[in-house]
């Protein structure tokens, strides 16, 4: 059966290790958040300014100076530190946030990102996401397999205005855990139930299997 | 020299039609309320907002778009408000959208003195059209230019009548970039006191880039996405 999205997130937290900043996107990536495996300890950047972003206030703690880049209302752990945005910039250009999890709209067999842009509908923006695509050393994307309209996400090549070039390297879906290795997709785990067969016929770029493949672990 | 001004509408008084002004903030937090409120009062026409969003209908430079007061807006992320998405469509409003940490790195640029930066965001996209690019170390980045700001309006919590200032928390962001990146800097503070009430150490923004200084009232301070958990958990 497919994942759904806290599945997914469940999926993509087993990436986290030890004493990684993570930068997490909006949507299924800040869900990542809830399924920190116990005895990992990571730092959450939030590029608006935030390193050791916590967890929402409770009710009534909210302060209107303390927001994520999603400008939803947060907190801070202990330890956390404040900065401007040219330096949250810098230190993910500089390579020192560990992992980025974000969304897309299609990844490419060579690891190109479309994320922020659908040609004839109201462009909102890309936000940070053209510089942490550029720079970070190790970026998961988290998305459904398919589109709405039940076409594959994983392409030969983006059709939809490109965020980031070459830079993808795994990708987790509702169906399948995939490597992009030597500008092809790798398949390196399926979803409890879903079938190799399934996997491939919903992917359009090529798809490389390699002996079995195992089910994810929850 | 007096770098105190009684309140927002002094302190922009000679803002004229065609200024291209650099507007602290992110999303609402940390926007300069009091300046925004006193540009739709003067009634300054066909200004350049350079800032990282575009406020919501009713608020920020949500309230200049709805006075048709904006004639382009250079941000990166332009998603909460409406106004603004009919503007653009309708070709009333011209748009450039650029990567964030562009944004903020142009901003310090001009603060630093610096013509212009390299980056590798927008490499292989349409940001990249017609811009120079270099290759170091193997790897692409675009050229981007400082940007030429006649005005710079920032918020800050704590500033004192040097002009030195003390963000709070995240509503730091763009301001300290924006406080160096103008040729004129107008800071609103939510608490203005004497030299020496700040400690140096904990000054962001020394006083050499801000040239007006004003205490803010009625700060609003508003939320744009409330999110709170249960207080069990």
């Amino acid at each position: 059966m497919a994942l759904d999205k806290y599945k997914l997130a469940q999926r993509i937290a087993r990436e986290l290790k030890d004493g990684y900043y993570v930068n997490l996107g909006i949507g299924i990536p800040t869900l990542v958040a809830n399924y920190i495996p116990d005895g990992i300890n990571v730092t959450l950047q939030s590029e608006n300014g935030l390193l050791g972003m916590g967890p929402f206030p409770e009710e009534g703690q909210e302060d209107p100076d303390l927001i994520n880049a999603g400008k939803q209302t947060i907190t801070t752990l202990p330890g956390s530190a404040f900065f401007d945005s040219a330096l949250s910039f810098g230190m993910i250009r500089a390579g020192k946030v560990d992992l980025t999890v974000l969304g897309a709209m299609e990844v490419s067999e060579n690891g190109d990102i479309a994320n922020w842009k659908i040609p004839g509908k109201m462009v909102k923006g890309m936000g940070g996401a053209m510089d942490l695509v550029a720079s970070a050393k190790n970026i998961i994307v988290a998305m459904m397999h398919t589109n709405p309209k039940g076409e594959s996400k994983l392409l030969p090549e983006c059709s939809l205005p490109l965020t980031g070039i070459k830079c993808v390297k795994k990708i987790v879906t509702d169906l399948a855990v995939i490597e992009i290795v030597n500008n092809q997709f790798k398949l390196l785990e399926r979803a409890p139930g879903v079938t190799v067969e399934e996997i491939k016929s919903k992917t359009a770029g090529k798809l490389i299997v390699e002996g079995e493949i195992p089910e994810m672990k929850f | 020299m007096n770098k105190v001004f009684k309140n927002a509408d002094d302190a922009i008084k000679d803002v004229q039609d065609d200024a291209v002004i650099m507007i602290g903030g992110f999303g609402l937090c940390g926007i300069p309320e009091n300046c925004l409120k006193a540009l739709v009062k003067k009634g300054v026409n066909n200004i350049t907002c350079i800032s990282n969003n575009a406020g919501v209908d009713d608020f920020g430079i949500g309230l200049l778009l709805k006075g048709r007061q904006v004639k382009k807006m250079i941000a990166s992320y332009v998603g909460e408000n409406a106004e603004f998405e009919r503007q653009l469509l309708s070709g009333e409003l011209e748009v450039e959208l650029i990567p964030q940490g562009t944004l903020a790195t142009r901003c310090m640029a001009a603060g630093y003195g610096m013509p212009a930066i390299y980056t590798p965001a927008g490499v292989g996209t349409e940001v990249a059209a017609g811009k120079e690019s270099r290759v170091f170390n193997g790897k692409e980045y675009l050229m981007e230019y400082a940007f030429d700001a006649g005005f710079a309006l920032v918020k800050a919590w704590k500033g004192d009548k040097l002009g030195n200032l003390i963000y709070k928390e995240t509503a730091r962001n763009f301001n300290p970039l924006m406080a160096m990146g103008g040729k004129i800097t107008i800071a609103e503070v939510e608490e203005l006191v004497e030299p020496g009430e700040l400690d140096p150490n904990q000054v962001h923004t020394p006083g050499i880039y801000v040239h007006r200084i004003f205490q803010g009232t009625n700060y609003e301070k508003r939320i744009e996405q409330r999110t709170v958990r249960s207080k069990k958990s």
